[in-house]
């Protein structure tokens, strides 16, 4: 039982953390909504003054606006279906028991401790370039013309190098969901006539169920906001210009402030819509 | 039907042998009941049986075919598990539909089995709920019921019971009995609870340390435990085992007495001792008797009525006619 004291007492030592965290999220918000409804030109006069709606009407009616929302929505989905489906594999797979279990685990889980723009350089560099990559050379073992991924391929190129990054995640949060699957139910299943593949379709599966809205979810927050793989892969050419880089552009390399903060209103309403979209899919299998 | 033959099964987990190799033989239509303390097998047993576990060697008959190699499905047995194993995400219809839905049985003859099993279990109201939102019974009775409808050759139960209330696991035991006097099919129980055993079986396998160490109807084993292992572990509260110099006068190593065969006086008999706790069921009364020499404390039944208290001198006197004698080796005597 908290009596009254230790309860003031609580609050004022959570006091902090609720003001920190507060203080992270709102300031930025309203200095972004401050912004948007301003001509403001860091290099070209500064503030200019209040223009009402101005920058939200100049920032949808651009012709990279609709373009760069599907691109988000391509990579995102791309990135979330791929996952989901390797990462569901990969958990079965480092399910079974052999040997050296756990380095190869190790191994699985590596990609994620390496960072955005580094995994993105090697990638671009060791793999995906057209003349010493190990794509390119792969492809000409084989007698073929290399692809230039980076141009020619270059949404599913950002795609793959993002999934890769991705992978560990789902297939971590997957593979500790299956171990919780209780063993017996699995053997009931098997007396009961269900031969493999009917066992993951009809236990395996709905069991991972509220694992796979959760990989969903969190990874649908950080994919809405991918950058440095644009940025040091393609610097949002060849059709790969997402939402978040597109505010990018308009921020730093247009100069406009205002145009860019209600592009970042945008993308603030386009990431609600996703995940209203998304809990209404896969959140009802999170109160199960 | 369901005759179900061991010849010569063993089982090893790596370097340890849990089963050495053993027969046995389930005659169709029997209710066998394995028990045995903890540990010593039971449910490897019933698993090889079904074909959950690979025998290391050995063959598996049922109905006279080999099905060593045949995979759990395809054995034609049934299985409860001790922890229900339904499947969450089912209703109790879908999941007593799963086996029937698996062999391609057609949706109304599934319908029918669905609706008989119900009947019989008393699931009708519940057909469709969660298994999270029924009861420990109710959910047992499911498990029972997905196991009914496959009309299987011999049902398995892996301490299905355990789980329950006392109450409830009196009134599902009664069930369980009863199911096997309808169905009259073959039907393999294991448990550690010596009451369960008693009640429900036509024939009790004691097992210890994976060897099967007697076989027979509960009366048997009640009346003629083949060694002091199967005496101490078959009745309850359990057999007195008397060392000694009172075993000597009868030429043995050990007698043994239940406490239902010790006659009990305040004044004369042959034994005498104190009285230590004294259990109180109401119907009977078990007293712990302090001071009998070769056997302390000893356990006697006694009439709920009788006045005794902790601390009372008392006389003993075992029925002769009821003593059991074990040799050296702890083998029975007669
Ligand atoms: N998969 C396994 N690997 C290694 N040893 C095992 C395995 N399964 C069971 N054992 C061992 O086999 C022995 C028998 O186990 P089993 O589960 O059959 O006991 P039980 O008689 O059912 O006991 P309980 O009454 O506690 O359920 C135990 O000593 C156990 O440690
Ligand atoms: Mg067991």
């Amino acid at each position: 039982m908290a009596t009254h004291h230790s309860r003031s007492a609580a609050r004022l030592m959570m006091a902090p953390a609720v003001v920190l965290l507060l203080g992270w999220m709102l300031v930025p918000l309203t200095m972004t909504l401050y912004f948007s409804f301003k001509k403001y030109l860091p290099l070209r006069g500064g503030d200019l003054g209040w223009v009402g709606f101005d920058n939200y009407v100049r920032f949808v009616s651009s012709s990279a606006f609709w373009p760069s929302v599907l691109t988000t929505l391509t990579i995102v989905g791309g990135v979330l279906v791929i996952t989901v489906v390797f990462g569901v594999l990969l958990a079965i797979l480092l399910n079974q028991p052999m040997w050296g279990q756990g380095f190869v685990r190790i191994l699985v889980i590596a990609p994620f401790f390496v960072m955005p723009t580094v995994s993105a350089l090697v990638w671009k560099n060791m793999f995906m370039d057209p003349n010493y990559g190990l794509l390119a050379h792969l492809w000409e073992f084989f007698g073929a013309q290399p692809v230039e991924w980076l141009s020619q391929a270059s949404l599913q190129s950002i795609v793959m190098i993002v999934s890769w990054q991705w992978l560990p995640f789902a297939t971590l949060i997957l593979l500790t969901a299956i171990q919780s699957l209780d063993s017996e139910q699995l053997e009931a299943a098997e007396m009961d006539g269900a031969p493999a593949l009917m066992r993951f379709a009809f236990i395996t599966l709905p069991h991972l169920g509220r694992a796979i809205a959760v990989v969903l979810l969190i990874q649908t927050i950080f994919l809405l906001s991918i950058f440095a793989e644009i940025f040091v892969t393609t610097g949002g050419a060849f059709g790969t210009k997402t939402l978040t880089y597109l505010i990018f552009q308009r921020v730093l390399e247009s100069q406009n402030v205002g145009l860019g903060s209600a592009g970042g209103v945008y993308a603030i309403i386009l990431a609600n819509i996703v995940a209203i979209f998304l809990m209404r899919i896969v959140g009802k299998n999170l109160d199960k | 039907m369901g005759q179900i033959k061991l010849s010569k099964v063993s089982k090893r987990f790596g370097d340890v042998e849990v089963i050495p190799p053993l027969d046995l033989t389930i005659a169709d239509g029997e209710f066998t009941v394995f028990v045995g303390p903890s540990g010593c097998g039971k449910s490897t047993l019933l698993r090889l049986i079904a074909g959950l576990e690979d025998i290391t060697s050995g063959s598996i008959q049922i109905d006279g075919t080999d099905t060593t190699d045949v995979p759990p499905a395809k054995r034609g047995l049934a299985m409860v598990f001790q922890s229900y194993a339904l499947y969450p995400h089912m209703s109790v219809r879908k999941n007593i539909a799963f086996p029937m839905r698996m062999a391609g049985v057609p949706a109304q003859e599934q319908d029918r089995r669905i609706a008989a099993a119900a009947e019989a279990l008393n699931l009708t109201d519940y057909l469709d709920r969660r298994p999270g939102q029924l009861s420990g019974g109710q959910r047992q009775r499911v498990a029972i019921g997905r196991a009914i409808v496959r009309e299987p050759q011999a049902f398995l139960f892996d301490e299905p019971l355990s789980n329950l209330d006392a109450a409830l696991r009196v009134g599902m035991r009664m069930e369980i009995s009863e199911l096997h006097k309808k169905l009259q099919t073959t039907m393999i129980y294991v448990t550690h609870d010596q009451v369960e055993a008693m009640t429900m079986a036509d024939k009790i396998v004691v097992l210890r340390a994976g060897v099967i160490e007697q076989v027979g109807s509960p009366l048997d084993l009640y009346h003629t435990p083949c060694n002091e292992f199967v005496a101490g572990f078959i009745g309850s509260p359990k057999m007195n085992l008397i060392k000694g110099a009172e075993a000597q006068k009868h030429g043995v190593a050990t007698i043994g007495i239940r406490p239902e065969h010790v006659e009990v006086s305040s004044t004369a008999g042959l034994w005498h001792g104190t009285v230590g706790v004294a259990e109180h069921l109401g119907s009977d009364t078990f007293l712990h008797i302090h001071g009998v020499a070769g056997c302390d404390p000893m356990t006697v039944r006694v009439d709920g009525e009788l006045p005794v208290k902790h601390g009372d001198e008392i006389y003993l006197t075992p029925q002769n006619d009821k003593l059991h004698k074990f040799d050296g080796q702890g083998l029975r005597v007669d």
